[in-house]
């Protein structure tokens, strides 16, 4: 039975707990967002829950120019997650302000905007057309997405590598100037976490937001071929959960440790249910977004946030923040 | 634009085996107040804990008291579970999505072709255009399938009164081969019995760019719901014929909804651009035409 259902017959005791959470300079209503390339830029969601009442969107990584993205099949169903390799397909960042922002601001939703690019000029070319719009123009956060090739170096992620890491944000940071948070998303595919996440935030970043997919691979054994046109592709949902919460626990403990300067954790990574989430929170996560869960239940970020609110409170926690990191007392 | 989609948690209310498939009737009363023929659902699959985490989408066979009816084929695990359920189980159901089938000119005389369960939305489509006027004579059904067990509607279809063409590939029902072989005779028995008054006067010259004796007459549209190869060949055959084909196309769907992009069709615009479209959002039916078909994988040696 899931903390939803259990919810039901003790609902009241539970308007208590006192929700808000800040990313840096940002002050959210509540915790739980939406992930990026999960929700589109939140319309398609809204005949299913109430886009305003999430922590906020985050918008699908968005790049320069359109892009078609890979081939198909670009999808794979695995036990408790799936494998996808979409390749950022998306309409470029003119058409996402023209069409996308105007809608989330009118329906009152805040909007992380996620970005990605094949080298350093683009992410901060995006970054500052979106920085210029700032939060008067419908903008709330940046999410950077340094998961993703690197066009220079043979595709490499930025993310598995420090120094083209710090090269991205520190680009970002300096053309946003302080007008919009800047989150660097983090991939977990990487033999140190703590020290990426080092690198982006000596390079300015004023959070992190972990995980992004893990590579995987699937094989058809009728055809002994690789299911996905892209061969490979990033494994998400529950079946990552524990690489998430691991993630998070080593740099929240990196920062307790004082090896790492203290700065929000946004965590992502298999969230199906309140107490996923909950699960992400004690690690050391002052929010978390919903990702894979949401192609199985479109109204799942909603349902979480009940759910993680009145898990919170059976747990007698008045704040949300109080239970941030509670994994390391 | 079609009505918002929704989700709803409702009781199958009943499940019976029909040759290789199933039939599902699911209480599902939202979904059903709107839903047209074109249109799918997507069913979560395996209970709330399920390691299946996305839905299974089916498309709309029809309406009937207030609850909508699905006929299930059992592939691999999602659709197994759903065809081993009994009545009474409840389901968490998300529709209608996708778009209707797009309306056929009433002048026009109708081909519909089904591969196997693709039949099913085709006969729901069939049964609304002679429930809203139109002859049965003007539609003709070209039902094709592997074998007798796998084909679907064949005798929904004669009890409608409409033209009834079956194929099989391995002869055990109807016409020896593929669905194609059925096309052209579909084809000429539609526009044989398209309504009068759009017929040419006899002796009047066949209308320009229709040369040929076999496309001279009404106008004459095909749909087409099956796989994807089968979808190609149907749309070459009716153009060779002069005629349009809207394929219903059936692409793996993470979402159904239209957040994760993984859905997708090359399909050339009005500007002459080709994008990868959603098929659950902006599909599932498009026009032959601006499919772009050599640059599906599936169908030029992709590895599915
Ligand atoms: C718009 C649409 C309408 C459909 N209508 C019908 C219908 O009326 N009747 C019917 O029997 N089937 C229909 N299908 C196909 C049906 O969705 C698949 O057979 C089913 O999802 C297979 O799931 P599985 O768990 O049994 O197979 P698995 O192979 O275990 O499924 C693994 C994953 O691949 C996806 N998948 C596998 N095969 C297909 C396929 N052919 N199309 C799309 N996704 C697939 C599944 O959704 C799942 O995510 C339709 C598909 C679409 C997209
Ligand atoms: C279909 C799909 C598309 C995704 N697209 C993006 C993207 O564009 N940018 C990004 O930073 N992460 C992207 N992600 C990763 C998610 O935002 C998230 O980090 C990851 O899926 C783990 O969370 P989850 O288990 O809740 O899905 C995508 C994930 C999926 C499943
Ligand atoms: S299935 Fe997700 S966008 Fe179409």
């Amino acid at each position: 039975m899931s903390a939803g259902e259990r919810a039901e017959g003790t609902a009241g005791e539970v308007s208590g707990v006192d929700m808000t959470t800040h990313l840096g300079t940002l002050e959210l209503p509540n915790p739980v967002l939406t992930a990026s390339g999960c929700s589109a830029a939140g319309r398609e969601l809204d005949p299913f829950l109430d886009v305003a009442g999430l922590g906020a969107v985050v918008t699908k990584s968005i790049a320069r120019a359109a892009r078609p993205g890979r081939a198909t099949p670009r999808m794979a169903e695995t036990p408790s997650g799936m494998l996808n390799s979409i390749g950022l397909q998306g309409p470029g960042i003119e058409a996402f302000l023209a069409k996308d922002v105007p809608w989330l601001r009118e329906r009152g939703a805040r909007a992380v905007v996620s970005i990605a690019g094949g080298d350093a000029a683009e992410f901060a070319e995006l970054a500052g057309r979106l920085a210029e719009l700032g939060p008067e123009g419908g903008i709330s956060a940046l999410e950077v997405n340094i998961s993703c090739p690197n066009v220079a170096n043979r595709g490499l992620v930025f993310a598995c590598d420090p120094a083209a890491s710090t090269q991205v944000i520190a680009g970002v940071v300096e053309v946003v100037a302080g007008r919009l948070p800047v989150l660097a998303k983090l991939s977990p595919d990487v033999t140190d976490i703590v020290e990426i996440a080092r690198a982006c935030l000596d390079a300015g970043a004023d959070g992190l937001a972990m995980i992004n997919t893990t590579l995987g691979m699937v094989i058809d054994t009728d055809t002994l071929r690789p299911v996905l046109a892209g061969i490979t592709g990033g494994l998400s949902g529950p079946a990552i959960r524990p690489i998430a919460v691991r993630c998070i626990y080593q740099v929240h403990a990196a920062m307790r440790a004082g090896a790492l300067r203290p700065a929000p954790i946004v965590g992502i990574g298999g969230v199906r249910t309140g107490l996923d989430a909950l699960q992400l929170v004690a690690a050391g996560a002052c929010a978390v977004q919903v990702g894979t869960a949401t192609f199985n239940d479109p109204s799942a970020p909603e349902r979480v946030l009940g759910e993680l609110r009145h898990a919170l409170a059976e747990r007698g926690f008045a704040r949300f923040v109080d239970a941030i990191g509670r994994a390391h007392d | 634009m079609s009505e918002r989609p929704v989700q709803q948690r409702v009781r199958l209310r009943s499940i019976t085996p029909e040759g290789a498939y199933h039939r599902l009737v699911l209480d599902a009363g939202q979904v059903a107040r709107t839903a047209q023929p074109g249109q799918f659902v997507a069913l979560s699959v395996g209970g709330a804990d399920s390691a299946m985490l996305l839905r299974r989408c089916f498309s709309i066979a029809g309406r009937r008291e207030g609850g909508i009816e699905l006929l299930i084929a059992a592939r691999g695990k999602g659709s197994t579970w759903l065809t081993q359920r009994r009545p009474g189980t409840s389901l968490d159901v998300i529709g209608p999505l996708g778009g209707p089938f797009p309306p056929a000119p009433r002048r026009a005389g109708v081909v519909l072709v089904g591969g196997g369960y693709g039949a099913a939305p085709l006969l729901w489509f069939a049964e609304e255009l002679i429930a809203r006027g139109r002859a049965a004579s003007t539609v003709q059904l070209v039902l094709g399938a592997a074998s007798q067990d796998r084909l679907a509607g064949v005798e929904q279809a004669r009890a409608l009164g409409a033209g009834v063409h079956v194929t099989t590939d391995d002869g055990s029902a109807g016409i020896a081969g593929r669905v194609t072989a059925a096309v052209p005779a579909a084809l000429a028995a539609a526009r044989r019995e398209a309504p009068r008054e759009s017929r040419p006067a006899p002796g009047s010259a066949p209308a320009a760019g229709s040369g040929s004796a076999e496309t001279a007459g009404p106008p004459v549209e095909v749909y087409a719901c099956g796989p994807m190869a089968m979808l190609r060949a149907v749309s070459e055959v009716a153009a060779e014929h002069g005629s349009p084909t809207w394929c219903a196309v059936e692409e793996s769907m993470a979402c159904g909804v239209g957040v994760c992009m993984t859905c997708v069709l090359p399909i050339r615009g009005a500007d002459g651009v080709v994008r990868n479209l959603r098929t659950c959002t902006d599909g599932p039916t498009f026009d032959a035409r601006a499919i772009v078909w050599d640059q599906i994988p599936s169908l030029t040696g992709g590895s599915r």
